[in-house]
């Protein structure tokens, strides 16, 4: 045997013959067949509930369920009165890696706050997806958790998010619990 | 008449070689699909109707025919048109001499189910799939592509080495029955066997029946013996070929499939027999009869032949789903040192079982 290489198995008589380990092959694959035929057959007449016949998830239609945590479209967040949460402080463009997102702040109305952004974008084709934004924010005003994770355009200006997108889309699982 | 009879018997063979060869392109994603737990195509549609994803073929024709039709600069434009008309004309002109059916009594005429029964009809199978290495050869030639010139190379020596173990594979099979023509071959196998099997090829001739379905599938040039092709990594010979030129190689290897599905079912499995079938209803071996009137049987017998066809097309989808490629010198080795010396030793064990126990 040649040293590095994976060490291969010598054949036997029956295996050098190969007729034997083809049967074997269609066995397994005729075996899947009809099992999977039987499943089909099953479901559409409504015999088989339980057993799929397919690991297939058609996508648009069906979709894989989004775990908890995971990094999808940022949103913004507002306070009780409905304005930015965000008091424009730079931590999430200073940390970024991506540099992608972009805010002019502005004197806060508010006596008690100092800032707030008045245009907030974040250009999405740019962005990473690597959540430190979120990790950054002192007042909790970014999340991923919109669950969106199609992001599409046919333009690069369309990737340019502002500020009033990205407070008006709402979390995946306040989504799921309006339509329950 | 007789013409007419012909005409109308040639019509039908193509529409139902046409209608099983789109079908097959089906059959093909959609079993694959079901032995790999997948769902396969199934998103074209019609007004929202899928049905399963049978309109694919409709898309799949549809694509072809509008796709440019390309000719390589370099390439040779009379013979790249030719090659897939070769290619296809010969896939559908081997299905002949295959009878569908026992012969057939209208208005007074005897009319046999098959288009024509030369003597010689399976010799004319040989031909005629001699001469479909051309379409091969050609393509690969007229391309004017490297690679396209290789892959046919390759399909050349692959066709023409198991053609030759296909050819004497039936050898014993042909001094079985005595005859070459598939009609009497199909009537010789409605007999029994030790009183009580079918005497089906098969059963006489099991290792001339794995030789030839090896030697089949290998002139099919489809997986495991695809390396004329082999489309997505070593190139074949209709890389030069779009629309519906590429259109007619493809469906002429689906009908391809169809006809070594019909020509294994008469040579090996008894053509349109029923086992136990006589013309006046069943004989079982006990000596039970059941008559039945004779449009039954006939229908029977024709929906035998159909099912077998059917059964071997499904079987070759099955093989061509399960076994990784061979290398070219597998193949090699397969074919001459292995197929060609076992239908040689065929022939010899079949001589002297018919020298000693007499037929």
């Amino acid at each position: 045997m040649k040293e590095g290489g994976t060490p291969q198995k010598t054949l036997t008589f029956l295996e050098r013959f190969y007729l034997a380990e083809v049967l074997k092959g269609l066995w397994i694959t005729g075996a899947h067949f009809f099992r999977n035929l039987l499943v089909h057959t099953g479901r559409a007449l409504g015999v088989v509930k339980k057993r799929r016949g397919a690991v297939t998830i058609q996508y648009p239609e069906e979709r894989r369920p989004i775990p908890p945590g995971y990094r999808a479209r940022h949103r913004l967040l507002r306070r009780e009165d409905g304005s930015p949460k965000c008091v424009a402080c730079m931590m999430c463009p200073t940390i970024c890696p991506a540099r992608c997102i972009h805010i002019r702040a502005a004197e806060s109305p508010d006596p008690t706050i100092e800032k707030y952004p008045v245009e907030f974008n974040i250009v999405l084709d740019r962005c990473v997806m690597c959540g430190l934004c979120v990790e950054a924010c002192p007042v909790d005003a970014i999340r991923m958790d919109t669950g969106v994770v199609e992001m599409s355009a046919y333009d690069r200006e369309e990737f340019v998010t502002g500020r009033d997108f990205l407070m008006e889309s709402t979390p995946a699982d306040e989504r799921a619990e309006a339509e329950e | 008449m007789n013409l007419l009879i012909v005409l109308i018997k040639i019509f039908l063979m193509i529409a139902f070689l046409m209608t099983m060869a789109v079908l097959l392109t089906w059959v093909e994603r959609k079993q694959s699909a079901v032995m790999q737990d997948r769902i396969g195509a199934n998103r074209a549609d019609i007004f929202g109707l899928r049905l399963l994803g049978l309109f694919h073929p409709l898309a799949d024709a549809v694509k072809l025919l509008t796709k440019e039709d390309f000719v390589p600069p370099s390439g040779e434009r009379f013979l790249h048109g030719l090659a897939p008309w070769i290619a296809f004309t010969t896939a559908l002109a081997a299905f002949a001499v295959i009878p569908f059916g026992p012969p057939i009594h209208l208005f007074g005429r005897e009319i046999p189910l098959q288009v024509a029964d030369p003597p010689i009809g399976i010799l004319f199978v040989f031909v005629i799939t001699g001469i479909s290495i051309y379409g091969v050869v050609l393509a690969g030639w007229a391309s004017g592509n490297r690679y396209g010139l290789l892959g046919a190379l390759r399909g050349a020596a692959q066709t023409i080495s198991y053609e030759v173990s296909m050819g004497l594979s039936i050898i014993g099979l042909l001094m079985v029955f005595g005859s070459l023509s598939p009609a009497s071959i199909s009537e010789a196998q409605g007999g029994l066997l030790f009183g009580f099997l079918p005497r089906w090829g098969v059963l006489v001739q099991p290792l001339a029946f794995l030789v030839f379905f090896t030697a089949a599938v290998a002139e099919t040039k489809r997986i495991p013996f695809d390396l004329p092709e082999g489309e997505s990594e070593i190139v074949g010979f209709f890389v030069e070929y779009s629309g519906m030129k590429f259109g007619m190689m493809w469906l002429g290897e689906f009908v391809e499939i169809v006809v070594m599905a019909a020509l294994i079912a008469v040579l090996f499995f008894g053509g349109w027999q029923v086992p136990y079938l006589t013309p006046a209803g069943f004989a079982f071996p006990g000596g039970m009869m059941i008559a039945l009137p004779r449009g039954l049987i006939l229908g029977m017998q024709i929906a035998a032949f159909l099912g077998k066809v059917v059964f071997f097309c499904w079987l070759q989808m099955l093989v061509r789903w399960t076994l990784p490629r061979f290398r070219y010198d597998q193949l090699m080795r397969l074919g001459w040192k292995g197929l060609l010396p076992l239908s040689l030793l065929n022939i010899l064990i079949t001589g002297l079982v018919l020298l000693i126990g007499g037929t």
